[in-house]
């Protein structure tokens, strides 16, 4: 038996034990994971410096924060979420318990990604110990010293037969893929998403994948340049680009154009300095095959800020290109690096069409003083989350599904939505042997007067909820009547 | 720095992709339905199916279709399925009628977005999700409730707002026919098409990319169908058959119980997925249910079920010999058994003695077979049923409440029903779908809805209290960091007040 096959088939005895079920064992495992983010926070910092120059503060702000905050946020409402879901009743069913019950689906498959990989890898997996299930969580192997220290942290703070930690490459990962799961989630690029896709379909294993795509950024002439340029700054140059949410490429109008560049090279000197090659909050290329990929695609582009790389140090400067066109290597695919390619067009509609005839991103920003504007954009294009006048933030808004469509993935999570999306919502109907007289016109033999009875009870032409508030008014009214006499009677009396 | 091996997408397809070996190198795509699909997809970019108005008028259209064609829908059906006009009116027509219905009268609501709590930091902006069409939607339909699998994630693909591809199952040919002849006339012709699609080319079409993909049928074909959509990132939801364990308790009302399983079990001459495949019968009560199986089958079909106009047939005679043969190799016959090749009928046959390793419990079952299996106890029942792979439902017939909790408790399927069956898949408001290998995604009223829709996240800030946003913007120092940790465990700390905010 391999390592993978071992560690599959140990967490999924496991969980047939029953005791990740345990509503008290699952507050105590995100309590743990807790502890482990509070207590190990200057060496996850440290390996995140090794894997991509990332400081400790980065980290607490970008990883670690987002996880607290959602382990809080499960252990407070674990009962609400897991408790019984009713839903209405119809006629027949008045005397019955209808309900969704939320449960495990079993074993799940997490697939993290390197370019955050504590929020990545953790967050899925928070979810699927809320949701009760045994996990088999897989760090994304291209953040080596992260990577080792999940390796070495999780077991020692989480039970380890329901929570095993499986490192390697693509062999491993291949090998794990061919075991069967109860979901995979798995965050990445949409070629790997694909063939992952295809390896669940062959046990019919449901998958939610986190992909990319090419995040467009609308800039109205109806706006604050300056500040959406910081923002878009900051958006795009964190982590140096290498966020599946960064804004991908800028849309604006022609005579905006130098404005912008102007605003945002401001921006990038405000935030990583003249040199940011020197300056401890700017990061760097994961590695060398990636630096080449993002340098070759400034190739038919005009450099407007920055351009000077290093390969060595796998340094690329925060860079804007200008007069970006529709065929340049930089709009072929999601760039996921420091280059900020503008496109010009001619107003919103020429920016829709831009849009919609890519493949749907996932993310899409929009930045303008005018409330019709973004309604527009909302409404005439699609994509995995739009944020209007920021860029990246909606990930942080727990209550917000955070998740893909079409080509930028399948599937959403992020606080509840974690916790329902690794969970089976099992519709629960709870009947008695009573009553039986209302279901003798269901069976044979079959008569036009059973089928009159059957068409009256069955077809819903009956709201309950009217049928209540009728009741209740004609309750009230009988109230009113009998109080009206009363009142009548006394008075007489009285007289 | 040193540089990690840097495993590109190229390794990844060159190391999982497999060898199919005897497969022709070129795939013959239905070219004819290509078009169908890009009349849809021209329709949907125009916009055509997104209005409010037109959602209606369509579900509107759904229903009069419905009403005015009754009589060809029985007629279809009993040619294809021998099946009587109460089954056909109230388990096929009207479960899509109540669909469209309560479509209907929630539309609005279902189509407003949804405000959604905030945080801190969020405070004075607008979070909302936005329920968004999909595009284009590929329904494929089963043959054994061949009108209701087809029109109901129809209606939940229309409320959605998608253009739509429909593909009734051949297998009931008169049933497809009358679909392909009727929704052109009642539903809008570039947005809805219908296709007569072979089962074999099914997974070629979805390979033509849509943008949900809607299957009910076995367990091989949906996991063709699984693997052709990965081709396309194509998300998809699959309603497939198994085995429905059903458990009767020795305290429980036996002639209910017998009358109500063998409604569920006979109905349609037992092609469902959602029929009770099997009873585990504490062996205190197994012969009396037996008796009281026997009685009620007697009541329902007469003596002789064939001239009952109450019971169907199979639907074609590759079913009915895969049936006749799995009844004749497993168990013992104590009613029934008998078959009419010509006819394609199978009696209402209970069988006894059955073994977990008999044939009959190994394959799916599509027929008028109910094999009833002896159990101890209840703990006995838990472990057979996991067993199994996860059903599409689960049954317990008990009056003790304590083994309807265990039983669901500790097993997993589609759904659960307790002293019924079936009937948790007619309520509207309850979700309907598989687990594990039963199935994957789910359906029925406001679950289609969000099966056919995108859940957009919109958060609607502006570009004032830039002094606020700075605090996040390099040069990092541990003051900025303290300032937003402080914030952020004030805003999970008082999530109530935040939302009243």
């Amino acid at each position: 038996m391999s390592r993978e096959q071992q560690a599959v088939a140990g967490a999924r005895r496991a969980f047939q034990t029953g005791r990740s079920r345990c509503l008290e064992h699952r507050v105590r495992q995100l309590k743990n994971l807790q502890r482990l983010l509070t207590e190990c926070r200057g060496d996850i910092a440290g390996a995140m410096k090794k894997d991509l120059r990332k400081s400790e503060v980065v980290v607490q702000m970008y990883e670690t924060l987002g996880l607290e905050e959602e382990i809080a946020l499960a252990v407070r409402k674990l009962k609400e979420w897991a408790a019984p879901r009713p839903v209405e009743k119809n006629l027949l069913t008045v005397s019955d318990a209808v309900y969704v019950q939320a449960e495990p689906l079993g074993v799940v498959l997490i697939i993290g990604a390197w370019n955050y990989p504590w929020a990545v890898t953790l967050q899925p997996l928070i979810g699927a110990i809320a949701a009760g299930n045994a996990a088999v969580i897989k760090p994304s192997e291209v953040c080596v010293h992260t990577a080792k220290l999940m390796d070495e942290l999780l077991p020692l703070y989480l039970d380890t037969e329901l929570y095993p930690v499986v490192t390697g490459g693509v062999p491993e990962t291949q090998e794990l893929l061919r075991q069967r799961f109860d979901h995979i989630f798995y965050t990445g690029s949409g070629a790997v998403g694909k063939l992952i896709m295809a390896a669940a379909a062959q046990h019919l294993t449901p998958v939610t994948l986190e992909l990319g795509g090419k995040s467009p950024c609308y800039i109205d002439s109806d706006c604050d340049i300056a500040v959406a340029c910081r923002r878009v700054a900051w958006g795009k140059f964190t982590n140096c680009g290498q966020t599946c949410i960064a804004p991908d490429y800028v849309l604006c109008q022609p005579a905006a154009q130098q404005r912008l560049i102007q605003e945002l090279h401001k921006a990038i000197k405000e935030f990583y300095t003249d040199d940011p090659k020197t300056c401890p909050d700017y990061g760097r290329i994961i590695n060398r095959r990636h630096f080449r990929r993002i340098v070759s695609m400034m190739e038919d582009s005009t450099v407007a800020v920055g351009g000077d790389n290093d390969e060595e140090d796998c340094f690329i400067a925060p860079t804007v290109l200008r007069d970006v066109k529709p065929d340049a290597k930089v709009m072929q695919e999601e760039i996921f690096g420091p280059l900020l390619p503008i496109v010009t067009v001619d107003g919103l509609d020429e920016a829709i069409r831009f849009i919609n005839r890519g493949e749907k991103p996932l993310a899409l920003y929009v930045f303008s003083h005018d409330a019709k504007v973004i309604q527009k954009m909302r409404e005439e294009t699609s994509s995995g989350g739009l944020l209007a006048n920021d860029c990246l933030v909606h990930y942080s808004v727990n209550s917000l599904p955070f998740g893909g469509v079409g080509n930028s993935g399948m599937g959403c999570y992020h606080g509840k939505h974690t916790f329902d999306r690794l969970s089976h919502l099992r519709a629960c109907l709870i009947k008695t042997l009573k009553m039986e007289g209302m279901n003798n016109m269901r069976y044979p033999p079959h008569t036009a007067g059973k089928l009159g009875w059957a068409r009256f009870f069955v077809l819903k032409n009956l709201n309950l909820g009217w049928i209540g508030r009728l009741l209740l008014l004609a309750a009230v009214a009988v109230l009113a009547a009998v109080v009206i006499q009363k009142y009548q009677l006394l008075r007489q009396l009285d007289r | 720095m040193s540089n990690p091996p840097s495993p590109s997408p190229a390794n990844w397809f060159k190391s999982l992709r497999r060898t199919r070996l005897g497969e022709p190198c070129l795939k013959t795509y239905p070219l004819q339905y290509e078009e169908q699909l890009k009349r849809a997809r021209v329709s949907f970019q125009a916009r055509r199916s997104i209005k409010e108005n037109f959602r209606l008028a369509q579900l509107e259209a759904v229903l009069r279709m419905l009403e005015e064609h009754e009589c060809d829908f029985v007629d279809a059906l009993g040619r294809d399925l021998h099946k009587p006009r109460f089954e056909t009116v109230v388990s096929e027509l009207i479960p899509v009628k109540n669909e469209a219905l309560h479509a209907i009268s929630n539309l609005k609501k279902w189509m407003q977005p949804q405000q959604v709590e905030r945080n801190l930091s969020t405070t004075l902006d607008e979070c909302l999700v936005v329920n968004e069409p999909l595009g284009v939607v590929f329904i494929m339909g089963t043959w054994c409730s061949p009108v209701q699998m087809c029109l109901v994630p129809l209606v939940g693909a229309i409320a959605a707002g998608n253009c739509a591809i429909i593909s009734p199952s051949v297998c009931t040919a008169h049933t497809a026919a009358l679909l392909q002849r009727l929704i052109p006339s009642y539903l809008d012709n570039e947005c809805f098409h219908v296709i007569l699609a072979g089962t074999n080319d099914l997974a070629d079409i979805v390979e033509l990319k849509f943008d949900h993909v809607f299957f009910s049928g076995t367990r091989e074909e949906g996991s063709r169908i699984a693997q052709a959509a990965a081709q396309c990132l194509t998300p998809i939801t699959l309603v497939l058959g198994g085995k429905n364990p059903c458990y009767v308790d020795q305290h429980c009302d036996i002639t209910i119980t017998a009358q109500r399983i063998a409604w569920a079990r006979f109905h349609n001459s037992g092609q469902s997925l959602v029929a009770p495949d099997y009873i585990l019968c504490h062996s205190d009560v197994k012969t009396r249910l037996v008796q009281a199986l026997k009685c009620c089958l007697m009541r329902f079909y007469g003596s002789d079920p064939r001239e009952s106009s109450s019971f169907c047939r199979m639907v074609n005679l590759d079913i009915f010999n895969r049936t006749k043969d799995l009844l004749w190799r497993s168990g013992k016959v104590v009613l029934g058994g008998q078959v009419t090749e010509a006819e394609k009928y199978i009696a209402p046959t209970i069988l006894t003695e059955v073994d977990e390793s008999d044939p009959i419990m190994q394959q799916d079952l599509f027929g008028p077979v109910l094999p009833v299996l002896s159990v101890n106890n209840v703990d006995e029942t838990i472990a057979f049923i996991n067993k199994q792979e996860k059903p599409l439902c689960v049954y317990v017939y008990s009056n003790n409440s304590k083994v309807i909790s265990r039983v669901m408790s500790e097993t997993s399927s589609g759904s659960f029903c307790s002293n019924d069956s079936t009937l948790q898949s007619l309520i509207v408001t309850l979700p309907f779908g598989g687990v594990g290998a039963s199935g994957i995604g789910a359906y029925h009223g406001r679950y289609s809805f969000d099966t056919f829709s995108h859940r957009k996240s919109c958060l609607l800030r502006s570009t004032h209290l830039e002094c606020v946003t700075s605090l996040r913007y390099p040069p990092y120092d541990d003051r900025n960091l303290s300032l937003i940790t402080w914030g952020s465990s004030l805003s999970w700390k008082s999530q109530g007040w935040c939302h009243i905010l």
